[in-house]
């Protein structure tokens, strides 16, 4: 489904990515793991096209989006919670998700709500507050909610887990896990949080300094000595 | 009574310090600004008066003001509440004398001898007595947690929103019946019809700073677009005010893409400078550009405002029907002030329906969305430059069907009524009445426009209570007169106005 090889992407003179190869698979969840400042956030954001990759291609469904605008990529079937968050802290718990249909079809609003919220009752209860009042769990819930609403047949998410407490990030992968497995999203998640992200996906990569390391199954990586001791022990 | 609170001797050594450094600055700032008055004697000669006696006043003056707010602020009630009650009821007392002609007003001992500059003091008095029953108000209530302050919020935003819900519809009829009271008089409407131009540019601009958060300060460009565009099409093609209002207006949304175009992948500050430039350069062109713009002489004899096809004539041509031949009327100068009036008010309110519409369509609610974070909006797959484009090109149509009616009202258009200064006033009434309101930029359009129309009689002063005015609304309101935001979607359609309002 997403195919990317050989990408370099640069900020100024400094290269973030030098290179990296990474295939995600439909129906797949598919991790990246790596420590602050190896590229994870910078990849994510080069399949999104902000920043643009300076060399390799990045094939989604058979076409190269290396090079597209990034509102255009989106409009493609592919959306994304990015790191932070970055609801619309103003709008309502609506309008934010009005604002993930943008792009669709109006006529599948309605049903598409419906199927959101199932997925996040809290939301419906929250659906006129306004997003930035919304604690740090809802604000990631309504994130990923705003991306699901374009129907997208790709799903990134950046670190959904970022600042959150252990119970609500278990709560999150738990969803994350159902949406992939009632749906057949397939999901692309870049976390720090190695061990949950590990447990989860089918097949993870590891990056370090903008190189793809080492790759495997989420079992295989889990049990990898080098993995354990960089990501695993001592933390999370 | 006359226990002290232990805190009050580093309080008035505070206070004292305070007003020491106000003597400083109320002298460097009076001594040449007040202190010295040119005069012209016979011919040409000039001169200079020294006025020191008014700087010294000043500088006694206004450091006790400073010391009795230092300590009202700090919650020292008695000398502050005493001293200036005594100061706001004498000088108010003697206005209130001069006003109605009373002979003793001349023999009151009053620090200056014009009855403003003292009724300002009075200002100042109510000042300190305002702070002195505030603080100590807020030393009753404790230190206010944040919680307080936001339930405070939350209040505001419910007061704002039911006095929009009110106030809205009350303004709107008061509108259209005042000319058909007894205030209703020539010379009210005339200043009305000018309220209400800035009314109709206050929601213009609110589309783009508002709505779509683009600061422009070269608002009024578009303005003067529309403004020419009515009065080359009269002129030289005779046009009637109707038939040009849509090219008017379809021209400065062209210009309104035409200067986006290239400028609005700028953010913020810089985006701002480039309007503002481009609000010169079209001044500039329009007084240089003598063949054909007139230059700085301006276009005059354009065609003044009809009744769809019928003048506003005394005298019509022979064979023509003017609009109080053709009714049975008797002529009367009037009747064209309340058509324009009313032709306003018909633009401010489609221009006010196409905000409202335009906010609970995707496009509204992707420019609401822009201001808010514009990385999260691409990833969303909106085309930022296009929404902004969009923004940008509504609210300049806008200002082009404004300009082409002031032109039609005024008869007469040049460079001069399009200077910077206009898009000041229109972005100051944006945001005093609370980006994004559209009743909160009514009341402030008709604060800022109608305000200085009423103080016409204090002349010399009237910018000052003017700038004053605008001090306190932003000290009192820092978000504006009335800022909230109603939401524009609602879950299934129902209503849930008490949930939303304990929550908002």
């Amino acid at each position: 489904m997403l195919k990317i090889s050989g990408v370099h992407t640069f900020y100024g003179h400094i290269e973030a990515l030098k290179g990296v190869d990474i295939e995600v698979n439909e129906g797949e969840i598919v991790t990246l793991i790596g420590a602050n400042g190896a590229g994870k956030s910078t990849l994510l954001m080069t399949i999104c096209g902000t920043p643009r990759a300076r060399s390799g291609s990045i094939v989604f469904n058979g076409r190269d989006i290396a090079q597209m605008p990034t509102y255009e990529i989106m409009r493609l079937g592919i959306a994304q919670s990015p790191e932070g968050r970055r609801i619309f802290p103003r709008m309502s718990v609506m309008e934010n998700l009005r604002m993930g249909a943008i792009t669709s079809q109006p006529q599948f609003f309605d049903a598409d709500l419906e199927r959101v919220f199932a997925i996040f009752p809290r939301l419906k209860e929250r659906a006129q507050q306004r997003g930035g009042t919304l604690s740090g769990g809802e604000q990631q819930m309504l994130a990923i909610a705003r991306a699901l609403m374009s129907r997208p047949r790709l799903l990134l998410l950046d670190e959904p887990s970022l600042g959150l407490a252990p119970l609500i990030v278990r709560q999150i992968f738990e969803i994350i896990r159902e949406i992939n497995r009632e749906q057949g999203m397939t999901v692309f998640l870049v976390e720090q949080n190695a061990n949950h992200a590990l447990k989860l996906a089918h097949r993870g990569y590891v990056l370090v300094n903008g190189v793809v390391t080492l790759s495997g199954t989420g079992q295989e990586l889990l049990s990898n000595a080098e993995v354990r001791a960089a990501y695993l022990e001592g933390g999370h | 009574m006359t226990a002290v609170p232990s805190t009050s001797a580093p309080l008035v050594i505070q206070a004292a310090k305070e007003a020491a450094w106000t003597i400083l600055v109320v002298g460097l700032l009076s001594f040449l600004m007040v202190g010295y008055q040119t005069e012209v004697l016979q011919g040409q000669q000039m001169s200079f008066v020294n006025r020191f006696g008014d700087v010294i006043w000043a500088m006694v003056l206004i450091p006790i003001g400073r010391f009795l707010l230092v300590l009202a602020r700090g919650g020292l009630l008695l000398p502050p509440a005493v001293l200036g009650g005594i100061a706001t009821l004498y000088l108010f007392g003697a206005a209130v004398l001069g006003l109605a002609g009373s002979p003793l007003y001349g023999q009151l001992p009053l620090p200056y001898d014009q009855p403003m500059v003292n009724a300002i003091f009075g200002v100042g008095a109510v000042f300190i007595l305002a702070a002195a029953i505030k603080g100590q108000r807020d030393r009753r209530r404790g230190a206010q947690t944040l919680e307080m302050r936001e339930a405070a919020e939350a209040r505001q935003a419910r007061i704002a929103r039911n006095m929009s819900s009110i106030l809205g519809p009350i303004l709107i009829v008061l509108a259209i019946v005042i000319p058909w009271t007894p205030w209703g008089d020539r010379a009210v409407v005339d200043s009305l019809v000018l309220v209400m131009t800035y009314v109709m540019l206050g929601w213009g601009l609110n589309i783009v700073v508002g709505l779509a958060g683009l600061l422009d300060l070269g608002y009024v460009a578009f303005y003067a677009v529309g403004a020419y565009t009515y009065a080359k099409l009269s002129i030289a093609l005779g046009f009637t005010f109707w038939e040009s209002l849509p090219i008017a207006g379809a021209l400065a949304a062209l210009f309104g893409v035409l200067l986006g175009f290239p400028v609005l992948r700028l953010r913020g500050d810089y985006l701002a400078i480039v309007t503002l430039g481009f609000g010169e350069i079209i001044r500039i062109v329009l007084i240089n550009w003598q063949s054909f713009t007139g230059g700085p002489n301006g276009l005059g004899n354009i065609t003044r405002i009809d009744f769809f096809g019928l003048p506003f004539e005394r005298n019509p041509a022979p064979g023509t029907e003017s609009f109080h031949t053709f009714f049975g009327l008797e002529f009367a100068s009037t009747h064209r002030v309340f058509f324009l009036y009313y032709v306003i008010i018909v633009l401010a309110l489609i221009t006010n329906f196409v905000t409202i519409r335009l906010r609970k369509m995707p496009i509204g609610r992707a420019w609401e969305a822009l201001r808010e974070d514009e990385t999260a909006c691409r990833a969303l797959g909106i085309n930022p430059t296009n929404t902004k484009l969009t923004a940008f090109a509504i609210g300049a149509m806008f200002a082009g069907f404004a300009g082409s009616f002031f032109a039609a009202r005024q008869g007469f258009v040049s460079p001069e009524s399009f200077t910077f200064i206009e898009s000041a006033v229109i972005l100051a009434i944006v945001v005093l009445g609370g980006m994004g309101s559209q009743v909160g930029v009514a009341l402030a359009a008709l604060l800022l426009i109608g305000l200085p129309e009423v103080l016409r009689d204090l002349s010399l002063y009237r910018m000052l209570v003017f700038g004053g005015v605008m001090v306190l609304i932003m000290l009192w309101r820092p978000k504006g007169l009335l800022a909230y935001r109603e939401p524009t979607l609602l879950l299934h359609g129902r209503r849930k106005r008490n949930k939303a309002g304990v929550q908002s």
